[in-house]
């Protein structure tokens, strides 16, 4: 599958402070990428220079096949941005905001209007459509701001903390769209500080460090990375020998704690395989199985922890 | 059609004029700049210099309308959408920095053009002739342009606080207003205050405005279009110039 973002060793500096630090990575053509790091890491100016809002000092971003630099019209027109902050004009209703990106994307007012009524429809806000968008909750403002981001239907999508501060029916609707955009072919590139919607969300994510890029992965490879040694809790509906699981094929170790038992193994596959074989074997049924692996939170804390000062 | 090409930034650049008459002619510190603070300046010049004709002030009148509307919209626009965050949703749409300054300066133009249409106006009203309406119309829109360019330009250094530009522009304004044969002809003007006068462009547009009401000039007037237009490609190349250059800064 071609790439939709390829970055090879962008780099920005402000001053003696270097932001981005050769960073390269790519995105693949429907894919949805989780951009994680903590504040100041370096995630809003590599996105900005992936935009082509600011410009890099070094190295080259591929979006869609153009040069952000050297073609940042053709790169621009075909993806949409939804900044952290809200940047829709505060004097002019929804319905102004949404026909002037019509006419910055080049759209013929018949398709603007067409789709701005669709957006608006699909966001619930096509009743406050003609109203002053400084009168809207934030919530209704980033809906708008997705909406004007959508109105070209572009191939590739840029979040940069979309359901931040969000209220519950914003963030489901918002996440639930990108899921639906996502499904009919478009790219997303998601930075967030929100580890459970990138888990739910993302295929991959990049996880930037001080301006470099410490991990690029699924998020159950990255969880499994981090961790060599897995946890597993099973429960019986009756007793079982003491020394049994202990001696099974890939279990490490194997302690009982209430009614359960909490297993340690390498391999959680190979363990459940073998846990699974053993209730058949001794008649017993399983009651409870849970793989106790490491969450993003800890990949994310466990990758942005190590070799900080 | 290729977002790129000219067509489909002119495009793009007429959008960006279209928002910007939306929001920014009725914006406080532009009625104040553009429109309030010429028309007192003037009366407080008319009260003071009561034995000057009133084609020599109409005409100053209307030299200082067209400068002081056209100057007031296009320094504002980019302090107020940087603080805003609204130019950097402009800077991630494809269309390129040289159209947004396009946009701005043909708003900036318009406001101009319009306010200063009702002061010639009123000149007219107030009985005096209009000799030569075609020169006076062409230089209008020429000026205007002109005028529209240095506003971009006193816009270009990266803050976002837009009474620091609204500060700076006064700084130019004004002194640029006394020496432009308003208040003073430039016949009456000493050796270097004639040097100083052929420096600004509004000396050119106000001599432009004596001749159509009363068919006397300083220069002849084709001097006048020819530096008021050299003015006008400088100022617009700069502006687009140095803005290309600032606005990452001011995101």
């Amino acid at each position: 599958m071609p790439d939709a973002i390829e970055v090879t060793s962008l780099t920005k500096t402000f001053g003696p402070t270097v932001a981005v630090d050769h960073v390269s990575f790519s995105v693949q053509e429907g894919e949805i990428f989780g951009f994680l790091g903590p504040n100041g890491a370096g995630k809003t100016t590599t996105t900005r220079m992936l935009t082509g809002v600011i410009p890099p000092d070094a190295g080259t971003a591929l979006i869609l096949g153009y040069d952000i630099r050297h073609s940042p019209v053709l790169a621009k027109q075909g993806f949409g941005v939804v900044p952290e902050t809200s940047n829709a004009y505060t004097d002019l209703s929804a319905w102004q905001n949404l026909m002037l990106m019509g006419d910055l994307y080049g759209l013929p007012r018949g398709r603007a209007t067409k789709r701005a009524s669709d957006l608006l429809g699909m966001l619930g806000l096509l009743e406050r459509k003609d109203q002053k968008v400084q009168a809207f909750s934030k919530g209704m403002k980033q809906r708008l701001i997705l909406a004007m981001a959508l109105i070209h239907e572009p191939g590739l999508l840029f979040l940069d903390e979309p359901t931040s501060g969000l209220d519950v029916q914003s963030t489901q609707m918002i996440l639930s769209l990108l899921r639906t955009l996502n499904r009919s072919g478009t790219t997303i590139f998601l930075t967030t500080h929100n580890m459970e919607e990138a888990n739910r969300l993302c295929h991959r994510v990049g996880i930037i460090r001080s301006g470099t890029i410490v991990a690029v992965d699924a998020p159950e490879k990255l969880k499994a990375a981090i961790d060599r040694v897995h946890r597993i809790e099973v429960s019986f509906d009756r007793q079982v020998p003491p020394d049994a699981l202990g001696r099974l094929p890939g279990v490490t170790g194997a302690d009982r704690t209430g009614d359960k038992w909490r297993i340690t193994a390498e391999n959680p596959d190979t363990v459940i395989r073998s846990l699974v074989a053993f209730s058949r074997e001794q008649d017993v049924a399983i009651v409870t199985l849970t793989t106790l692996a490491p969450s993003l939170d800890d990949a994310f804390i466990r990758l942005t922890e190590e070799g900080s000062p | 059609m290729n977002p790129a090409g000219l067509s489909g930034q002119i495009r793009r650049a007429w959008a960006i004029a279209r928002k910007d008459i939306r929001i920014y002619y009725v914006k406080g510190p532009v009625l104040i700049f553009g429109i309030f603070m010429p028309v007192f300046l003037f009366l407080a010049f008319l009260m003071g210099s009561r034995q000057l004709p009133l084609a020599f002030l109409v005409s100053g009148l209307i030299g200082m309308t067209l400068f002081f509307t056209a100057t007031a919209v296009s320094p504002a626009i980019f302090p107020w959408e940087g603080q805003a965050k609204t130019l950097e949703r402009l800077a991630s749409c494809p269309i390129m920095v040289e159209a947004i300054i396009l946009g701005d300066m043909i708003a900036s133009t318009l406001f101009g053009i319009g306010i200063t249409i009702i002061t010639v106006l009123i000149g007219i009203a107030l009985g005096l002739p209009l000799l030569h309406a075609v020169t006076l119309l062409a230089a209008i829109l020429l000026a205007a342009c002109c005028f529209s360019a240095i506003g971009m330009l006193l816009a270009v250094p990266p803050t976002n606080v837009p009474s620091n530009i609204m500060m700076l522009s006064s700084l130019l304004k004004f002194p640029l207003v006394f020496i432009s044969g308003i208040f003073v002809p430039l016949e009456q003007m000493p050796s270097w205050g004639l040097a100083l006068a052929v420096c600004s462009p509004l000396t050119y547009f106000t001599d432009i405005v004596r001749y159509s009401f009363t068919g006397s000039h300083f220069f002849p007037v084709l001097v006048d279009i020819a530096a008021l237009g050299t003015f006008t490609v400088v100022f617009s190349a700069g502006a687009m110039i140095l803005h290309k250059r600032t606005m990452p800064r001011r995101m």
